[in-house]
């Protein structure tokens, strides 16, 4: 449907301001630089409408421009009294008439773009071995991170969501506390998490995000959640199917056993303290307390925004309010087994060994 | 004469007391002026405050918590409590003289609408210094504004709930004042234009703030008193909050921006000396728009969920709002087109309304397109949008109308000079802060974050806004040194001080006899002074009557009463769930028995007002407030 309006991509000042600004925008996170057929029909609507408001506001500024020049008092002269005009039925029939056609203009490829983007009929469906066609995801909006599952193959994670590349991946959204919204603008538009019900929906990734800046598209929270909603990011990686399946067997495969003497000791403290709220196995199901830590070597930010550096997460881990206001992790203190202690910089390198071992990629 | 004059005669003693008891529609609009200025200030203050945090990322000017408050507080601010309130200081300052009545219909109910407000802006913003301001979003959705701890949501939904009905109350003053005081010879299709969307806009009140007082009433049933209204997990429902708050929100746009387009067809009128082009046609679009914005409100919930259908629906009822709006704009392009235009400050802010508008008009457009609007809505798209519809037609209007008015009001005109100064500083600034934040919200920027992560491509368009910021608060400091050199000189001016004027405000002294005509006049056309004056008539009236008796109504501090009482039961309402502390119920009873008290008190004794004897008004007009 929208490819007929690709034409339009060269058409005058709208394309031409657009294609400056998606050279000023980040490529992993601007809705000018599309890298999903999702982004790409909503940019397809940005230019047409764009172009069809540009050329309203022309007309407008014209009459503007003119209208002041030529009737500006200096000019008409001081005294002058208008002639005192009523109005013009035929100017009011051509200004009524002329904006309903753009109006309908526009609203043929928004009706039926609307439906297209809605369309999640071949949600679940499965091939004659009952293996499903196309993957899906369940994602959980929390205070103030993201959950995703995948239920058809039995793995979970947390933060950075994976998917194939081109091939539609259909979601389920809800939230767990409060209202939050689902956003990857470079790969389309947003949906919310309601604490009421799921909502679903469909994107498609077409390019792998490994050639990206960071390896990643960013995704936000775009509905206010609470203090830290402006720290609500997430990651999104874009494999090819080979990759994705390697990460899903992975995933399914992973254990979260540490390797070396001081990450075992990080695991010990670990599974004292911090194993009732994190799984660190990729393979589970939905409702985890905290997000899962089976990729937390993979990740790409601490607390879904610091730069993922060890000190970064001793940071985090010590004061997580601090870093993150109204989040829900305890202080070190009054975790089980703590009795009021923080860590101490020795228990923070080796939790700190421990959560950067935990990697699925190194095993695809 | 003036009552400046009249005030320094006074007293401070006195005058204050004028002011709380009066039910003079010109003294309640310096009410809701100074009122409606005051709170203007302080959310800009906060609008500062904001464009300070997030001129450079990662910075830590205010916490998380903090800012979340200030954004909140910011929206709801500049909507309920400066917006509509100067709105409703013109409207109350001219509509009774433009229709050439003595007064509205309720002037009781007037005074009492005033003191609502009032009240209830002032606990909303106590809120402040007792444990912290709302911090929810001014849509204050309802499983955030149900988890949002502290007390700061219960100041929202008891603030508003109190100022709204005072709105509430001014609506309909409003709209029986323009349907039953009308002048002879005022025709409905002789009212003048601010007269009509005034009209219009009061019928919006009507219709749309009962939605938003059902909405606050679950709020506050769910917050303070156990209900569960929106608790999911009880079978509540946290949608039916976005529907009724854009059910009402959506009509609110309009309820601002109808009287706006109405403050900017008179200036365009009056500095272009040319009468309105089309003017029916301009009536009928207004009355299209208002019936309109009852039917598009989903068009705030596109990422909901609502379905395709609905989308689809809600996204071509949103196009077509563009076309009665479209109307406007060109037969006020084609009302200056032909004129003899003045660049006086008033018209300079018309001037500049109309391209802005136009902007946030086509980005309306644009967000209309439901699958767009998936990538638009709540991101800093948005925010730009929704600033270039209401500081681009709200606030122009009420900056022009604040210049075009004051000799009214006041009796004294605001310096040219320095008004042209503040156009120019808020113009540049508000295009400077606003124009970039459209390409923000392109490049992924979602909005109401208190902060963001540097090298997302946003830190220098972020930076550019908050300049611009700085420009439109010079403008304002400007507009307030002009104020305050106005007042100082106090040159005053005669009738007409515009010499343009057309409508019936312009045709009586400046600031108006308290009872504003002494004869009834009679309304020969639209525009009838602009006919008087063309026809030579050195009075500028036809007159509908013979010089009589007035009747006059007394002043009353009841109104007053009767809000503070609700102020005071808000306090017990708002700490009653703590249940820790024994007085909030009987503060709760006492506040309400204080209403309800004062509201007997108003039913039982009757009161006949009094009458100005014909002697007295052919003695030189009577003294003005001598009563
Ligand atoms: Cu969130
Ligand atoms: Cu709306």
């Amino acid at each position: 449907m929208m490819r007929g309006l690709k034409k339009w991509r060269l058409f005058g000042l709208a394309a031409a301001l657009m294609a400056f600004l998606a050279a000023c925008g980040e490529e992993q996170i601007s809705t000018l630089q599309p890298a999903g057929q999702v982004a790409e029909d909503q940019f397809d609507l940005l230019l047409l409408s764009t172009g069809v408001m540009v050329f309203v506001i022309i007309v407008v500024s014209i009459i503007y421009v003119l209208a002041i020049i030529k009737f500006r008092r200096k000019k008409v002269g001081e005294d002058v009294i208008p002639e005192q005009v009523e109005g013009s039925k035929r100017l009011e029939f051509i200004w009524t008439a002329i904006p309903i056609a753009i109006v309908l203009f526009l609203a043929v490829p928004t009706v039926a773009v609307t439906y297209q983007l809605a369309d999640v009929d071949d949600m679940g469906v499965v091939d004659a071995e009952g293996t499903p066609a196309s993957v899906t995801v369940d994602v959980t909006a929390k205070l103030y991170w993201w959950e995703f599952a995948y239920p058809d193959l039995g793995i979970v994670t947390a933060q950075e969501l994976v998917v194939p590349t081109d091939e539609p991946v259909y979601f389920n959204l809800t939230a767990a506390d409060v209202k939050h919204s689902f956003w990857v603008p470079s790969i389309g538009g947003k949906t919310d998490a309601n604490t009421d019900g799921v909502n679903t929906f469909y994107l498609t990734f077409d390019e792998e995000s490994a050639d990206l800046e960071d390896g990643v598209f960013y995704g936000k929270c775009a509905e206010l959640c609470g203090p830290s909603h402006a720290l609500m990011d997430f990651k999104v990686k874009a494999l090819d199917e080979a990759e994705f399946q390697a990460w899903v067997a992975a995933m399914q495969e992973s254990t979260g056993e540490a390797e070396g003497e001081l990450a075992q000791e990080g695991q010990e403290l670990f599974e004292q303290s911090c194993i009732a709220c994190h799984a660190t196995s990729g393979a589970g199901t939905t409702g985890g307390i905290a997000p899962n830590l089976a990729t937390f070597g993979d990740r790409n930010r601490i607390a879904g925004y610091l730069p993922h550096s060890e000190e970064n997460l001793k940071k985090w881990i010590s004061e997580p309010q601090e870093y993150k206001p109204g989040n829900l992790m305890p202080d070190p203190g009054s975790l089980p087994g703590r009795e009021g202690e923080a860590f101490s910089e020795e228990e923070l390198d080796a939790l700190a060994a421990y959560l950067f071992g935990l990697t699925v990629e190194d095993d695809m | 004469m003036s009552s400046t004059a009249q005030a320094q005669k006074k007293g401070f003693g006195a005058t204050l007391w004028d002011y709380l008891t009066t039910v003079d529609h010109k003294k309640i609009a310096i009410l809701y002026l100074v009122s409606g200025g005051f709170f203007f200030v302080v959310g800009g203050i906060e609008a500062m405050l904001i464009r300070i945090q997030l001129a450079v990322p990662a910075n830590d000017f205010v916490s998380a918590g903090v800012y979340n408050q200030i954004m909140t507080m910011h929206g709801t601010t500049m909507i309920f409590l400066a917006a509509m309130p100067l709105l409703f200081a013109f409207m109350n300052a001219v509509v009774p003289l433009q229709i050439g009545a003595r007064d509205v219909a309720f002037p009781f109910l007037n005074s009492l609408g005033f003191w609502l407000f009032f009240f209830g802006g002032v606990f909303l913003n106590l809120s402040w210094f007792l444990g912290g301001a709302p911090d929810a979003g001014w849509t204050s959705y309802a499983s955030l504004a149900i988890a949002s701890g502290g007390h700061g949501v219960d100041f929202y939904a008891l603030g508003l709930q109190i100022s709204g009905a005072g709105t509430l109350i001014a609506g309909i003053n409003f709209l029986v004042t323009i349907i039953n005081m009308r002048a002879p010879g005022m025709t409905y299709m002789r009212m003048p234009m601010f007269t009509w969307t005034t009209f219009i806009a009061s019928a919006l009140i009507l219709f749309a703030f009962p939605p938003l007082t059902v909405g606050l009433f679950f709020l506050i049933l769910d917050r303070m008193f156990f209900a569960n209204f929106f608790a999911v997990e009880m079978g509540g429902n946290t949608i039916i909050w976005e529907h009724l708050f854009w059910i009402f929100g959506h009509p609110e746009v309009y309820i601002l921006v109808l009287p706006a387009f109405g403050i900017f067809s008179e200036i365009f009128a009056i500095f272009s000396r040319k009468r309105l082009f089309g003017y029916s046609a301009l009536v009928f679009a207004t009355i299209l728009i208002g019936f309109y914005g009852f039917m598009v409100w989903a068009h705030h919930m596109f990422t909901t969920g609502l379905g395709a259908t609905a989308n689809a629906i809600f996204a071509v009822a949103t196009m077509a709002i563009a076309v009665p709006t479209g109307v406007k704009i060109f037969n006020w392009l084609l009302t200056i087109w032909g004129g003899n235009i003045s660049f006086s400050t008033p018209m300079l802010y018309a001037l500049g309304f109309i391209p802005s508008f136009v902007a946030g008009g086509v980005t309306g457009v644009m967000q209309a397109v439901a699958p767009l609007d998936y990538q638009l809505h709540d991101s800093y798209f948005i925010v730009a949008h929704f600033h270039y519809v209401i500081v681009g037609g709200v606030v122009l209007a009420l900056l022009g109308g604040l210049h075009l008015y004051w000799p009214k009001m006041f009796g004294t005109m605001l310096s040219e000079k320095l008004g042209k100064i503040t156009f120019a500083l808020f113009f540049f600034g508000f295009h400077a802060t606003f124009f970039i934040q459209h390409f923000l919200g392109l490049l992924g920027m979602p909005r109401r974050v208190y902060t963001f992560v540097g090298d997302q491509g946003w830190d220098l368009y972020n930076l550019i806004s908050s300049v611009g910021a700085a420009f439109m608060a010079l403008g304002v400091i400007t507009l307030v040194i002009n104020i305050i050199m106005t007042s100082v000189k106090n040159e005053r001016v005669g009738n007409d001080p515009w010499e343009d004027g057309r409508t019936l405000e312009w045709a009586i002294p400046s600031p108006p006899p308290f009872y504003n005509f002494k004869q009834t006049p009679l309304v020969r056309g639209l525009d009838t002074y602009w006919i008087e004056k063309m026809e030579g008539n050195p009075e500028g009236m036809t007159y509908a009557e013979p010089i009589g008796d007035i009747h006059m109504p007394n002043n009353s501090i009841i109104p007053f009463i009767m809000s503070a009482g609700l102020f005071v039961a808000a306090f017990g309402a708002l700490y009653f769930i703590d249940g820790d502390k024994a007085w909030p119920l009987p503060v709760l009873a006492l506040g309400l028995l204080i209403t309800l008290g004062s509201m007997a008190a108003r039913s039982l004794k009757d009161d006949l007002g009094y009458h100005i004897h014909k002697e007295d008004l052919l003695k030189e007009g009577g003294q003005p407030g001598g009563h």
